[in-house]
Formats: structure tokens, C-alpha cells, sequence
């Protein structure tokens, strides 16, 4: 652009006729660059998502041992899964995990982005809310594992202190999945946190400017303003958590493994199971493609009903 | 936002598909040596031993030589299936008799019978019954025996001396699913409730309880190695039919049923903690650590953990004689086995043979942290756990004795597990009844009729 303007007015006239091509020249050179740049992001996204989402397609209509060819069954694998109680009450557990772990972090974080936003900016604090998001959920896991056990752990030696009966969090079929969901909470509000800190910045200040004019208080503010401003970006915060949320994993992996009973056996856990354990590869394909499509769902009735789209500012 | 929307789908059906995989390791055989042998074990304990022995048997063998890899028990496995598939598995590796049925069924081991014919290997050398553990169902010879485990009691002895307890006692201890027996009489008396009242003392409150009499670290699942196998067995009780390689499994049989309704009625009495405070430990060994648990019933693998306990004076008794008027307990074991797609029958047979003979199993032996599978080896293991302060003498005598049982194996032992396991967790939390498992028997010998 700089070059444009310091040239004198007569060469860009003479060249004038000439000054398309340039262009279009220039067009086709960004998209060899562009590929270029893209290539390797698209190499991985086809070798390490596009090929196995389509092999584990494949290997859901077979019985796949690991050990032995798959061999195609139709959609016996499908039908199995109907009649399998197992799966319906690892669909039923991990609800229960994500309304608990969403619901719960959803809130907590908007209160702690709240209080970051109105209280400091300070970029410590927000290092400090992250921390926990730092560690490595197997450690996370373990840490309270330990923190938790009924006989030594710290937190029951407090509720001891307290006077309140210690409680088997991880024993007792009804507290094992809300302690592996608050678990969960604490690691990510913070991340979850900032994300929605990061959304409450884009509401323009004139908005609060004139609330204060017409006289709101702080709460009718939130709920009026804040709230319904933050709508896009506390829905794209949504989805997202929630698919993670579904697909909770490692905390379960190393702690009650699907216990006690089958209080905590997980939909992720329960198709790790039938894969790795039990071999039965073509059964956990045919779950994991269930998973997906429920999941396809749940995200698009999110955006709907929730009108992602739409930004109440315009 | 459209773009948002898309992308955001996009990875939700992706991510939805990531089935954790493990990555294979790189193994490739064409890119080592001709002579070496990749040899796999799980325990970080046993490292040295057989990193020394592969020393000796290079010296031995200039021919050859071991490259050792370590993968924690959680990784194992699956690293080892892994391996299978994509032809990257070790040439030899450790294994279980939990695991090896389903891979020699599928053909991932190699049968041996052939080599031990050609070798002329004395297979009496083993502790009786070890060897023959490593015949499949299909009659063919899959590995040489490495070491043997059984189970005894470890108890703290400042809680037993304080409860006036003597070693005699907990030595000659008799059970019942009645009444338990004196057995139970020693678990009541070692129970003490926050106010110090013991189990047998009047007044005693046993919805506050300071120390437990007996410990235990799960419902046993499919074969209750630490937690209930030998008072089942010593209540005449079978886990199948054909054993060991059970075709039809008797989980409904009420000599397993009294025996499960006995056990779980220790956490009514108090004498045991409820399954949910159980399971919300870390582990049994922590609590028994943190002086818990007066008595914790565990498999002679576990003689290393146990020792690092400092803070508990942790001795051994015997397991109580049953109504069949002995002790019996399971005796399992470790064998190496040889991949059927290696490239290296030889070299792998050779270190398979090696690590089968004295030689390597006095090393392992003098290393004090398992049971040799050689006889002529015990001894040295015994002074070396002697020297460690553990009188090993319970875990031996029934394995001399032969009153011992083998660990239920069969090919579909992962989808036993899973039926057994919920089965055996919802009795001990008072959900189901004992009489419950005789549908979860019913489960299971409809898992066997399927695949047999």
C-alpha cells in the first residue's frame, strides 16, 4: 500500500490496463503458499482423525478380537448394544457426569470471570486461577485420590476435626461420580474461567455506562447485561466443555475404574474396557460411534436453541 | 459464527471418536542384532535380578544377548496386544495365567513342546503342579515356570501383643462360615472402637471403630486371590467344573454363597470396614500402613510393599484351617513365554530356557523379592527374606504341602471378570444378596457355553 502511494500518479496510469493480471498472478501465489503452510496440518488431520474415524466406521458392523481379522457382522454390534444393560447405565453415569461437572463448573466459572472483571485485572490472579489446569489430570486424579482416601486422606481427617463423619467419596456408589465430577471442576473452572473473562471484555463499556445511568443495580446489571451479552461466547464455552466433559476418561482410569459397582463406569471407560481388556474392538467401535453421534447432537441443539449465531449487540 | 459452529461439530464427532489408542513400540526386528532377544516384565522390583541374568547368560551364550523393557502392569498388557497386531511384540515376555489362555487360544504364543522334548528339560526341577499350570486347554506346553505366590495373613504385631494374642494363636487359627471360628474370635478381639473397647469387651460401639480387625482391598472380583479364595476353598468349594480350565463355574454353589454371606458379615459386626470406606482408600497396604487394620490377608508379592511400612511391626501367620481340616491357599505363578511371531525362535528359546533353569532362578532367588519357581532355589530366597526379617514359613508350607489351588484360568477370563466383578461388588455393599451370584454364575457359564 505504502509503495502505491509514493509512486508518482503517471507510472500507475501507464501501467494501468496491466494491473489486474498482477493481482490474480498474486492470487494463485498465496494459494501455493497457503497449501503449503496447510499441508501439514491437513496431512495430520487426515492420517491421525479422518482414516481412523473412518476405520473405526468400518470396524463397528465387524467382531474384531485385535487378535483375529474382523470379520463383517451387519449390525449385530448395534443391536447388541440395545439389549446391553451395561451400556445403558454407562450412558446413564456419565449424564450424571456432565450435568453435575457442567452445571456446577458453568457457574462457578462465570462467578469467578465475574469477580476477576470487576474486582482486579491483575495478571497473577489470572495465573493463578489457571494453575490448576496446568497439572496433568492423571496427577490431579491421583493427588485427590490420596486426599480423599477414607482412612488417611486429609479431607476426611478434617471433617473429622469438624465433627462430621468422614465420608467414602470414592467407595460409596453415590458420591464416586460427584467426586470425580468435582475433581474435574476444580482443574478446569479456572481455564473455563478465563475463557468466559475473555468473553465479558468484548461487552462494550457504553452499555454498562448507560445501566448505571438508568439507575441498575449490580445484579439486575448481570442478569439484563452481562448475561445475555455473553450468550455467544458462554455457548461456544458450552460445546465445547461439554464434549470434553462426555468424554471423561483418565480421572475414572486411575481411580474406581468403573467402581464401586458400576457406579462410575463411564461411557469412555466402558467402550477402553471392551477394547483393551476384553477385546472386543468391533462392540467399542460400534459404542464410540454412538458416542459421536450423540455428542453431533447435543452440540447442535446447543447452538440452536441457544442461537450461537446471534449476538445480541448487533 | 457459521465457521464456529462447524469446526466446533467437527471436533465434537472427532474427539468423540479418539478411543484412547496406545502407540506401539518400535521393536522393529530388522533393526537389531540377530542374536537379540526383546524381553518384556512388569515388575520394577525385579529388574535387576534379570538384568543380571541376562548378563550371565550372554557370558554364557556370546551368541545372543537380552534387551530388557519394563512396562508397568496398567500398560502391559495393552502394549503387549498392541504389539501382536502390528508385529512389534517381544520375543519373550513375562505372563500371567490370567492372561496367557486367551493369547494361546488366539495364537500369539508358541507352544514349546518341541523344544522341551528336543532339550530334554527336566521339568522336576519346578515346585509341584507349577509346571503343568502352563499347559493350555489345548494340551501344548506355553512356558517354563519363573516363580510362585500364595497367601497368608500379615498382621501388625504391637496390635496383636496389646490384644494378648499370642503367635500360637494366630498360628492355629480354624474357621467356619458359621461362626467363624477362632479366626473370627482373633479378628473381634483385634477390633477397637474409638473409646478402646475391643470387639469382645462389653459396650462396644462399632459404628466408630479405630482399628479393624481385617482388612481388605476389593470384593475379589472373579477369583478373590487376596480376599476370600482360601476360606471358600477350605470350605470344600471349587470355582469350576474341570479345573483348571474351567468350563462351567459354580459361583451359586452355597458353599461359596455361606462363605461370602460369612465375610461380608464381619462389616455388619464391625469387625471390617464397609466396602465403600474399603474402596476409598488408597490401598489396603496404606491403611494396614497408617495402623488401621490389625490383620490384612495379601499375596507374597506384596512382601516388598509391606516392608517399606514403617510405622507397623508386620509379621506373618498362617491361613486358618477350614471345615475340609486343612489350610489350603491359591498358588499362582509367572512364566516366559515366547511370541509366535518372532523372528528369533532360537535365541528366544534359549533365554526362555535359561531363565527356567537354576542358574538364572538363584539369581532372582538371592534377589529376596519373589518365590523361585526352582525347589533347589528356595532355600536362597527363604535366607534372603530371612535377612529382610520375614519369617516366610506360612506362604511355603501349604505350596510344600501341595494343599494348594490354581487361579481360575480360562480364555474368556476378561469377560468373567467383568460379570463377577460388579456381582461381587454389589454383595459386599449390602445391595445383593449372596444368593445374587448364582445369576451372575448363570452370566458367566453363558459367556463360556458362547465361545466354547
Amino acid at each position: 500500500m505504502t509503495a502505491a502511494t509514493n509512486a508518482p500518479p503517471d507510472t500507475a496510469r501507464s501501467h494501468g490496463e496491466q494491473a489486474p493480471k498482477p493481482a490474480k498472478r498474486r492470487r494463485l501465489g498465496d494459494l501455493k503458499v497457503a497449501m503449503i503452510f496447510l499441508a501439514p496440518a491437513t496431512l495430520g488431520f487426515v492420517v491421525f482423525y479422518i482414516w481412523p474415524t473412518l476405520r473405526g466406521a468400518y470396524l463397528s458392523f465387524t467382531e474384531y478380537s485385535l487378535l483375529e481379522a474382523p470379520k463383517f457382522n451387519g449390525l449385530d454390534n448395534y443391536e447388541r448394544m440395545i439389549h446391553d444393560s451395561f451400556f445403558w447405565n454407562a450412558l446413564g453415569v456419565t449424564v450424571e457426569y456432565v450435568v453435575i461437572n457442567i452445571g456446577l463448573q458453568t457457574v462457578l466459572a462465570v462467578a469467578i470471570a465475574m469477580l476477576m472483571y470487576r474486582l482486579t485485572k491483575s495478571i497473577t490472579v489470572r495465573a493463578a486461577i489457571l494453575l490448576p489446569y496446568l497439572v496433568a489430570n492423571v496427577v490431579v486424579a491421583l493427588v485427590w485420590y490420596w486426599m480423599l482416601d477414607f482412612q488417611v486422606g486429609i479431607v476426611n481427617q478434617g471433617l473429622t476435626w469438624l465433627g462430621i463423619d468422614p465420608i467414602a467419596f470414592f467407595g460409596d456408589s453415590n458420591w464416586a461420580i460427584p467426586t470425580v465430577a468435582g475433581i474435574n471442576v476444580w482443574r478446569h473452572m479456572g481455564y473455563t474461567a478465563l475463557l468466559v473473562f475473555a468473553g465479558l471484555q468484548t461487552i462494550p463499556s457504553y452499555v454498562y455506562e448507560a445501566a448505571e445511568v438508568d439507575g441498575a443495580g449490580e445484579m439486575k446489571t448481570f442478569w439484563r447485561i452481562t448475561l445475555p451479552l455473553l450468550r455467544p461466547v458462554l455457548v461456544m464455552v458450552l460445546v465445547v466443555t461439554m464434549i470434553g466433559s462426555f468424554q471423561v476418561f483418565d480421572t475414572i482410569a486411575v481411580t474406581t475404574q468403573g467402581g464401586p459397582i458400576n457406579s462410575t463406569r463411564v461411557i469412555y471407560y466402558y467402550i477402553f474396557e471392551r477394547a483393551f481388556t476384553r477385546f472386543d474392538f468391533g462392540y467399542a467401535s460400534a459404542m464410540a460411534m454412538v458416542l459421536f453421534a450423540i455428542l453431533a447432537i447435543v452440540s447442535l441443539l446447543q447452538l440452536r436453541l441457544l442461537r450461537a449465531k446471534e449476538s445480541d449487540l448487533a | 459464527m457459521t465457521n464456529l459452529s462447524r469446526r466446533t461439530l467437527l471436533k465434537a464427532g472427532l474427539a468423540a471418536l479418539a478411543v484412547p489408542s496406545l502407540a506401539a513400540c518400535n521393536n522393529g526386528a530388522a533393526a537389531r542384532g540377530e542374536g537379540e532377544v526383546i524381553y518384556w516384565l512388569w515388575d520394577s522390583a525385579q529388574l535387576p535380578m534379570y538384568t543380571e541374568c541376562a548378563k550371565v547368560f550372554q557370558q554364557q551364550n556370546p551368541q545372543y544377548s537380552v534387551r530388557i523393557e519394563q512396562y508397568g502392569w496398567g500398560d502391559y498388557w495393552s502394549k503387549l496386544v498392541t504389539g501382536f497386531i502390528s508385529d512389534t511384540a517381544p520375543d519373550v515376555f513375562t505372563s500371567h495365567s490370567a492372561k496367557y489362555p486367551l493369547f494361546a487360544d488366539k495364537g500369539q504364543v508358541l507352544a514349546i513342546d518341541d523344544f522341551v522334548a528336543q532339550d530334554n528339560v527336566d521339568l522336576g526341577i519346578y515346585q509341584k503342579g507349577l509346571a503343568e499350570r502352563w499347559i493350555g486347554a489345548d494340551g501344548k506346553r506355553y512356558g517354563l515356570p519363573k516363580d510362585f505366590d500364595s497367601e497368608v495373613y500379615f498382621y501388625n504385631s504391637a496390635f496383636t501383643e496389646a490384644a494378648g494374642i499370642s503367635v500360637e494363636q494366630l498360628n492355629s487359627m480354624t474357621w467356619n462360615p458359621q461362626d467363624g471360628g477362632t479366626f473370627e474370635q482373633i479378628v473381634r478381639r483385634l477390633t477397637v472402637d474409638a473409646k478402646g473397647r475391643r470387639g469382645d469387651q462389653p459396650g462396644f460401639d462399632k459404628t466408630k471403630i479405630k482399628v479393624y480387625g481385617l482388612g481388605y482391598g476389593d470384593a475379589g472380583g472373579s477369583d478373590g486371590q487376596t480376599s476370600w479364595s482360601w476360606y471358600a476353598a477350605s470350605n470344600g468349594w471349587k470355582y469350576s467344573e474341570g479345573e483348571p480350565w474351567g468350563t462351567k463355574f459354580f459361583y451359586g454353589d452355597p458353599k461359596f454363597t455361606d462363605t461370602i454371606g460369612w465375610w461380608r458379615g464381619l462389616i455388619t459386626k464391625g469387625y471390617m470396614p464397609t466396602y465403600a470406606q474399603a474402596k476409598s482408600g488408597v490401598d489396603v497396604t496404606t491403611s494396614f500402613g497408617a495402623g488401621k487394620y490389625a490383620i490384612t490377608p495379601n499375596g507374597s508379592w506384596m512382601l516388598g510393599t509391606y516392608k517399606t511400612l514403617k510405622q507397623v511391626p508386620t509379621k506373618l501367620a498362617r491361613l486358618p484351617v477350614g471345615p475340609i481340616g486343612k489350610r489350603v491357599s491359591m498358588m499362582n505363578g509367572l512364566a516366559d513365554t515366547i511370541w509366535a511371531g518372532t523372528t528369533r525362535r532360537e535365541a528366544s528359546w534359549a533365554w526362555v530356557k535359561f531363565l527356567g533353569s537354576q542358574a538364572a532362578q538363584d539369581i532372582v532367588a538371592k534377589a529376596g523379592v519373589v518365590f523361585p519357581a526352582v525347589s533347589a532355589s528356595l532355600p536362597a530366597a527363604k535366607a534372603k527374606f530371612a535377612a529382610d526379617g520375614w519369617d516366610v514359613t506360612p506362604f511355603l508350607e501349604t505350596v510344600e504341602a501341595g494343599d494348594v489351588f490354581a487361579y481360575p484360568a480360562n480364555p474368556n477370563a476378561a469377560d468373567v471378570t467383568a460379570v463377577m466383578t460388579p456381582a461381587m461388588d454389589a454383595v459386599m455393599s449390602f445391595e445383593a444378596e449372596p444368593s445374587s451370584l448364582a445369576d451372575a454364575n448363570d452370566d458367566v457359564n453363558q459367556i463360556l457355553a458362547a465361545s466354547a
